[in-house]
C-alpha cells in the first residue's frame, strides 16, 4: 500500500528546470548565466547529456544549429569538441550554404563532460528529482512538487522531459513502461499537464541494436575515418586542440536475407502488429518499416559508430529496430560484417507523450500557463540538437521573464532555430521534427560559417557572451568588412602576370580592369589568389575571415537575392496581430482559416500567412480588419 | 515556400478595357519605378522628380522592340493614392497593345493585381477612413477568393496537366538536390551540373511553347477581333447589321462598359466574333466621309480576320486596291457585293492582282451569298484551329506573367550552371520557377518537397 507522501517547502529559485537532456542542460546554464538563480532537476543525475540513440552530434542543418547555440553562448559545441573521437566536414563539394560539420562523440565522456560544466556553473544547482506537478495559480506557474515531497517555488519554470513523458518501451511482443534506456518514467506529470489543460499526443521513435566491437568482422565493411583538416564546433575551440588520433565509422549493407528475414516475421513488428500507436518519423524509419514500404531496394545501407574511447559497445546505425529480440539477432547475424556479432543492448521503440506545440508562443512559452516554458522532444522534435536549440531559447526567456523583460525570439531570416521554432509553433507537427536545409527559405543566409556574425552580438546583449570573447569578435567583424571593402575598391589590371593566372585558371583574359570583388566570383579562383595578385598588405593570417570574405564576395548575387525575400518577410512580421483577436467576428474569413487562425494565434500577419489552410484572400481580410480597428481607435 | 503578396509591386490596366483614345497602365510598390524604368526608354525614370509626367517609349527589353509611344506619369510615396510608388502608363488606346505593355511589366516583376487591390493598399497604407474601408472588405471578400477560383477554374485541363507534370518533372531534381545535401553520406546519385541543366533547358522550352500558345489562347477566349473594312457605302454597315441580328448577339458583358466600347460580339456558326470600330462602321457609313481608308488602317492592327467589303457594281478604286494590299498578309475573306447589280468587278481580276483567296460573291442587302460568308468564317477558325487545339492553353496575363517569370528564374539557373557555382545555390532559382509554376495552378503546398523528399527516399537519422 503507497502511503502519502508529505510535502515540504524547498528552496526559492528564480528558474526552475525540469529535465537535464540536451535540452534542459542548456536552458539551465542559459538561465544561470544570465544571472538568475537556477535549479535543475533531473530523474537521474547519470543521465545528464545522455545520448539515448546515436553517438554523433552535428551533419546538415544540425551542426549549424550547435554552432548557432555556441554563439549564443551555449554548451553543446564546446562540450562535444572537448569529447568527440570523430570530426568530418560533409559536403564539401557543394556551396557554402550546406557544407556541415559532424563529430561522433565519446558518449560517456560527453554526458560527464556537461555534468562537470554544470556543477561548476556558479548560479546553478543540479540536483535529482522526479517532478510529479506543477504549482499553477491563476494561470501562472509559480514551481514544482517532486515525487520525494519537495516544493520548490521560482519565477519560470521549463519543462524538458524529452521521452520520459508516460514512456513506454517496445521490443516484439515485450511492451512495459520505461523512459529512454530504461531508466524512470515520468507518469504523474504528463497527467497533471493534462488536467492544466495542454492537449498532448503520442509520438514514436526507436533506436538500433549495439553490438561488441570485438566481434565486428570489419575486413567485409568500408572505413570512414574523420577529417585531417582541422574543424570545431564552438568559435572558440582553437585549431591546435584538433584531435589528431581519431576513431573510425564503418560502414556495410543489409542484404536480400537480412530482408528475407523481416518480411518473415512482420507480424511480429510491432509497426505492422498494431501494438505501436505513436507516429513515428518519416526521415527516421525503422529497418523494418524501410524494407516494407521500399520494397524494390535490394539493400540499405548501415553504419557500425562506436560509442567511445573506453566501450566497446557500437552503435548500429539505420538498423533502428523494435522486432523481437529473437529476430534482431538474426537480422544482425544476416549483414556482413556481423556474422558473429555480439549483441550487447536489443534496439527498442519508444512511445512517449508530446505536448502540441502549437500551444507555444515563439519564445516557448506556453499560452496554457504563463511563465511556463517548454522545450526539446517534449515539445514534438528529434535529435539532440534540435533539442539543445530550443533549450537554449527557453532557457533565455524563463530567465528574462523572472526579470520581466520582454522575450527573446529569432526570426526565420536569423537562425535555423528561428526556423524550427516558427514551424513548431505555426504548423504544429505530425511526426517527430527533424531540422532539414530544405525547411529554411533563407539557408545561404543561415550558414554554419556565418552563425557568429548572425548572434553573437545578440548572446553579448544576453549576457552569455564574455566581454573578451566579444571584443575578439569584433576584431573579425571589422576585419571582415575592411578586406571585403578594400577588395572592391581595388581595380586589377589586365597586366602579363595577371592574363597569366586567368590562363592557368582557363578564365578567359581580361580585356579591361576588373574590380577584384568581381574576379573572385569567377569559377575556381579563391580569396587567397587574389590577395596574392593584389598584394596582401591589410591582412592578418585569419582563416577565418579569409573564408567569409570569399563566400560573401563568391556568392553575392545569390546572398542579394535572399537578402531582398528576407526585407519582404520583415515588412510582414512588423505588422503585429493584437492579443486578443475575436477571428469568429471578422466576416469573410473561410471556415478553415478561421478555425486554424483561433487555434494558433499567430503574433504577425507573417506568420498567419504560413498556416496551411489560411490563403491570401483570409490574409487581406484579416490586415484589413486589424487596420480597421486600429482607425477605430485614434478616431 | 507560401507566397504572401502584401507590398510586392502590383500593375494592372486602370481604364476601361476598350478601343479608347488612351488607356492607362497603373504600377504601385516598392518596385514600381525601377520595373517601369526597365521598359521604358527616355528620361531615367528612377532620377526624375516625384509627380511629373514624361514622354518616351516603351520597348521591349529582350527584344528591343518599340511597343508604343507613351507619357509615364511618376509619383513617389507618401502623396500618392496608395501611398506607395505610382507609375501611370498612358498609351495609346486598344487592348492589344496595353495588353502587351501589361504582360512586359509583368515580366518584369511585377505581379498582375486583385480587384480592388489599389484600394486595398490605399487602406493599409493609411490613405482612406473607415468608411471606405467597409467597402474595401466587402470587394475582398466578394472578389479575391472568387476571381482567384474563377482564375484557376478557367484553367485549361490540359494546361494544368502540363504544369502538373512539369512541376513533377522539376520536383524530381529538386528533391534530389536536397538529399544529397541533407543525406549526404548516403549512397544516393548526386544531382550534377549537367543534369540540372538538361532539365532546366528543357523546362524552358517548354514554357517557351506554352507561351507561343498564349495569343491564340486570347482569340478563344476573347473572340476572334475582327475588323470590317472597306470604302464608304460598300454594304460594310448593313452586313453589320445582319450580323448583329439580334437572335445572334452576345450582350457585351465587359466590366465598366460604356457608350464608349466599339467593340460588339457575335456568334457565328459558334464561333466567336469581336468586331472591331463597329462605330466607326456606322458613322462613316452614315455620313458618307472620304476617310474610310484612314480608319480601316486603325482597325487592322488589332485584327485576327479581316472582311474586305468591295462593291462590284463600281470598278476597282485606288482605295480598294491599297486595302487589298494592306491586308495581303492577314487572314481576311473578300466579300464581292451587290451582285444584284452589274458587276464591273470579277473573282478573275482579282486573281490578276495577286488576291489568292476566292472572293464571296454577295448581295448583303438580299441575304445573298452570306451564308458562304458565315460557313468561310467557320472554315477558316475550326480549320485554323483544329490542328493546333493541343497548343492553345494559356490565355490570361496572370499566367502568361507567371510563366515568364518562371522562364526568368530559370535563365538564372542556366547562368548560374555557366558560372560554375554550386548546385545547392543554383537550386535557388529552379526552385523560384517551381513556386512561380505552382502558383498558375494553386499547386503551392507547404512542405510539399519534404514530403516528397520522405516518400520518395529511404532515409535514416
Amino acid at each position: 500500500m503507497d502511503l502519502k507522501v508529505k510535502q515540504y517547502d524547498s528552496h526559492e529559485y528564480d528558474v526552475i528546470v525540469v529535465g537535464a537532456g540536451h535540452a534542459g542542460c542548456e536552458a539551465a546554464l542559459a538561465a544561470a548565466r544570465m544571472g538568475q538563480k537556477t535549479l535543475l532537476l533531473t530523474i537521474n543525475l547519470d543521465m545528464v547529456a545522455f545520448m539515448p540513440c546515436n553517438p554523433s552530434v552535428g551533419g546538415p542543418a544540425k551542426g549549424i544549429v550547435v554552432r548557432e547555440v555556441d554563439a549564443l553562448g551555449g554548451q553543446m559545441g564546446k562540450n562535444i569538441d572537448a569529447t568527440y573521437i570523430q570530426m568530418r566536414m560533409l559536403n564539401t563539394s557543394k556551396g557554402p550554404a550546406v557544407r556541415a560539420l559532424r563529430a561522433q562523440a565519446d558518449k560517456n565522456d560527453y554526458h560527464l563532460t556537461m555534468k562537470d560544466a554544470i556543477e561548476n556553473e556558479p548560479m546553478l544547482t543540479l540536483r535529482q528529482g522526479l517532478v510529479n506537478e506543477l504549482i499553477v495559480e491563476d494561470g501562472v506557474c509559480q514551481g514544482v512538487i517532486t515525487a520525494t515531497g519537495a516544493r520548490y517555488l521560482a519565477k519560470s519554470v521549463v519543462l524538458t522531459a524529452g521521452t520520459s513523458s508516460r514512456g513506454k518501451i517496445i521490443i516484439g511482443e515485450l511492451t512495459y513502461s520505461s523512459g529512454p534506456n530504461n531508466s524512470l518514467p515520468s507518469i504523474k506529470l504528463s497527467e497533471n499537464l493534462e488536467t492544466l489543460g495542454f492537449k498532448l499526443r503520442r509520438f514514436k521513435t526507436g533506436t538500433p541494436p549495439r553490438v561488441d566491437g570485438n566481434t565486428i568482422d570489419y575486413d567485409k565493411t568500408q572505413e570512414q575515418p574523420g577529417d585531417q583538416t582541422p574543424n570545431h564546433f564552438s568559435y572558440e575551440t582553437p585549431d591546435t586542440a584538433y584531435l589528431k588520433d581519431q576513431l573510425s565509422c564503418w560502414m556495410t549493407y543489409t542484404n536480400e536475407t537480412t530482408h528475407q528475414i523481416i518480411r518473415d516475421n512482420l507480424d511480429r513488428a510491432p509497426m505492422f502488429s498494431g501494438i505501436i500507436e505513436g507516429v513515428g518519423p518519416r526521415y527516421c524509419p525503422s529497418i523494418e518499416d524501410k524494407v516494407v514500404r521500399f520494397a524494390d531496394k535490394p539493400r540499405h545501407q548501415l553504419f557500425l559508430e562506436p560509442e567511445g574511447r573506453k566501450t566497446e559497445e557500437y552503435y548500429v546505425g539505420d538498423f533502428s529496430t523494435s522486432m523481437p529480440e529473437e529476430i534482431q539477432l538474426k537480422m544482425l547475424h544476416s549483414v556482413e560484417g556481423l556474422e558473429h556479432a555480439e549483441l550487447m543492448r536489443p534496439g527498442y521503440a519508444i512511445e512517449y507523450d508530446i505536448i502540441e506545440p502549437w500551444q507555444l508562443t515563439h519564445s516557448l512559452e506556453t499560452k496554457v500557463v504563463k511563465n511556463l516554458f517548454t522545450a526539446g522532444q517534449m515539445n514534438g522534435t528529434s535529435g539532440y540538437e534540435e533539442a539543445a536549440g530550443q533549450g537554449i531559447i527557453a532557457g533565455i526567456n524563463a530567465a528574462l521573464r523572472a526579470d520581466d523583460q520582454p522575450a527573446f525570439t529569432l526570426g526565420r531570416n536569423e537562425a535555423y532555430i528561428g526556423v524550427m521554432i516558427d514551424d513548431l509553433v505555426t504548423k504544429g507537427t505530425n511526426e517527430p521534427y527533424r531540422l532539414l536545409t530544405s525547411r529554411a527559405e533563407y539557408r545561404l543566409i543561415l550558414r554554419h560559417d556565418n552563425a557568429d556574425l548572425r548572434l553573437t552580438e545578440k548572446g553579448h546583449q544576453l549576457g552569455l557572451i564574455s566581454e573578451d570573447r566579444y571584443q575578439k569578435f569584433l576584431v573579425k567583424k571589422q576585419a571582415v568588412e575592411a578586406e571585403t571593402k578594400r577588395l572592391t575598391e581595388i581595380r586589377i589590371k589586365p597586366t602579363p602576370k595577371v592574363q597569366d593566372f586567368m590562363v592557368a585558371h582557363h578564365s578567359a583574359p581580361l580585356k579591361d580592369g576588373i574590380l577584384a570583388s568581381d574576379l573572385i566570383k569567377r569559377p575556381g579562383i579563391s580569396y587567397d589568389e587574389i590577395a596574392e595578385l593584389v598584394g596582401d598588405e591589410s591582412l592578418e593570417a585569419d582563416r577565418y575571415v579569409k573564408e567569409q570574405v570569399e563566400i560573401q564576395l563568391k556568392y553575392a548575387g545569390y546572398i542579394d537575392k535572399e537578402k531582398n525575400k528576407v526585407a519582404h518577410l520583415k515588412r510582414l512580421e512588423a505588422k503585429k496581430i493584437p492579443d486578443r483577436i475575436d477571428y469568429s467576428a471578422i466576416n469573410g474569413l473561410a471556415t478553415e482559416a478561421r478555425q486554424k487562425l483561433t487555434k494558433i494565434q499567430p503574433e504577425t500577419i507573417a506568420q498567419a500567412s504560413r498556416i496551411s489552410g489560411v490563403n491570401p484572400a483570409d490574409i487581406a481580410i484579416l490586415s484589413v480588419y486589424i487596420e480597421q480597428g486600429r482607425i477605430a481607435k485614434i478616431s | 515556400m507560401l507566397s504572401v503578396t502584401e507590398y510586392d509591386t502590383i500593375a494592372a490596366i486602370s481604364t476601361p478595357p476598350g478601343e479608347g483614345a488612351i488607356s492607362i497602365v497603373r504600377l504601385s510598390g516598392e518596385d514600381a519605378i525601377k520595373i517601369a524604368n526597365q521598359v521604358f526608354r527616355g528620361k531615367n525614370l528612377t532620377k526624375v522628380a516625384s509627380h511629373t509626367i514624361h514622354y518616351g517609349h516603351i520597348i521591349d527589353p529582350t527584344t528591343k522592340q518599340e511597343l508604343d509611344e507613351v507619357m509615364a506619369s511618376v509619383m513617389r510615396t507618401p502623396k500618392t493614392f496608395t501611398r506607395e510608388d505610382i507609375v501611370e502608363i498612358n498609351c495609346h488606346g486598344g487592348i492589344v497593345p496595353t495588353n502587351k505593355i501589361l504582360q512586359l511589366l509583368l515580366a518584369n516583376g511585377a505581379r498582375l493585381a486583385e480587384p480592388g487591390e489599389f484600394t486595398k493598399r490605399a487602406f493599409l497604407n493609411g490613405r482612406i477612413d473607415l468608411t471606405q474601408a467597409e467597402s474595401v472588405m466587402d470587394l475582398i471578400r466578394a472578389k479575391t477568393d472568387r476571381s482567384m477560383q474563377v482564375a484557376l477554374n478557367q484553367l485549361d485541363g490540359n494546361l494544368q496537366h502540363l504544369i502538373h507534370h512539369l512541376r513533377q518533372d522539376i520536383s524530381d531534381v529538386l528533391v534530389q538536390v536536397e538529399v544529397n545535401i541533407d543525406y549526404p553520406e548516403y549512397d544516393e546519385d548526386e544531382v550534377t551540373a549537367k543534369l540540372l541543366m538538361e532539365k532546366a533547358i528543357e523546362v524552358k522550352a517548354r514554357i517557351q511553347q506554352l507561351l507561343a500558345t498564349a495569343q491564340q489562347g486570347k482569340i478563344l477566349r476573347d473572340g476572334l477581333a475582327t475588323a470590317i473594312i472597306g470604302r464608304p457605302n460598300v454594304g460594310k454597315s448593313s452586313l453589320l447589321n445582319y450580323l448583329l441580328q439580334e437572335d445572334k448577339a452576345i450582350v457585351t458583358d465587359v466590366a465598366g462598359t460604356t457608350r464608349d466600347v466599339l467593340e460588339e460580339y457575335v456568334n457565328v456558326q459558334g464561333v466567336p466574333l469581336k468586331l472591331i470600330d463597329t462605330a466607326g462602321i456606322h458613322e462613316t457609313d452614315d455620313k458618307v466621309e472620304k476617310i474610310g481608308v484612314e480608319r480601316s488602317k486603325k482597325a487592322l492592327s488589332g485584327a485576327d480576320l479581316i472582311i474586305l467589303v468591295l462593291d462590284a457594281s463600281e470598278p476597282l478604286t485606288a482605295e480598294d486596291r491599297e486595302l487589298l494590299e494592306m491586308t495581303r498578309e492577314q487572314k481576311r475573306i473578300i466579300i464581292l457585293n451587290k451582285s444584284d447589280l452589274p458587276q464591273k468587278i470579277s473573282p478573275e481580276q482579282l486573281a490578276r492582282l495577286g488576291v489568292t483567296e476566292d472572293p464571296i460573291v454577295a448581295s448583303v442587302k438580299d441575304n445573298q451569298g452570306i451564308a458562304a460568308v458565315e460557313q468561310e468564317i467557320k472554315t477558316l477558325f475550326f480549320g485554323g484551329i483544329e490542328n493546333r487545339q493541343q497548343d492553345v492553353l494559356v490565355s490570361n496575363n496572370r499566367q502568361i506573367g507567371l510563366l515568364e517569370q518562371a522562364e526568368v528564374a530559370l535563365d538564372s539557373v542556366i547562368s548560374g550552371l555557366n558560372a560554375n557555382m554550386p548546385i545547392d545555390l543554383v537550386q535557388i532559382d529552379m526552385t523560384t520557377c517551381w513556386e512561380k509554376l505552382g502558383e498558375i495552378t494553386g499547386e503551392n503546398a507547404p512542405d510539399e518537397l519534404i514530403t516528397q523528399l520522405f516518400s520518395q527516399f529511404c532515409l535514416g537519422k
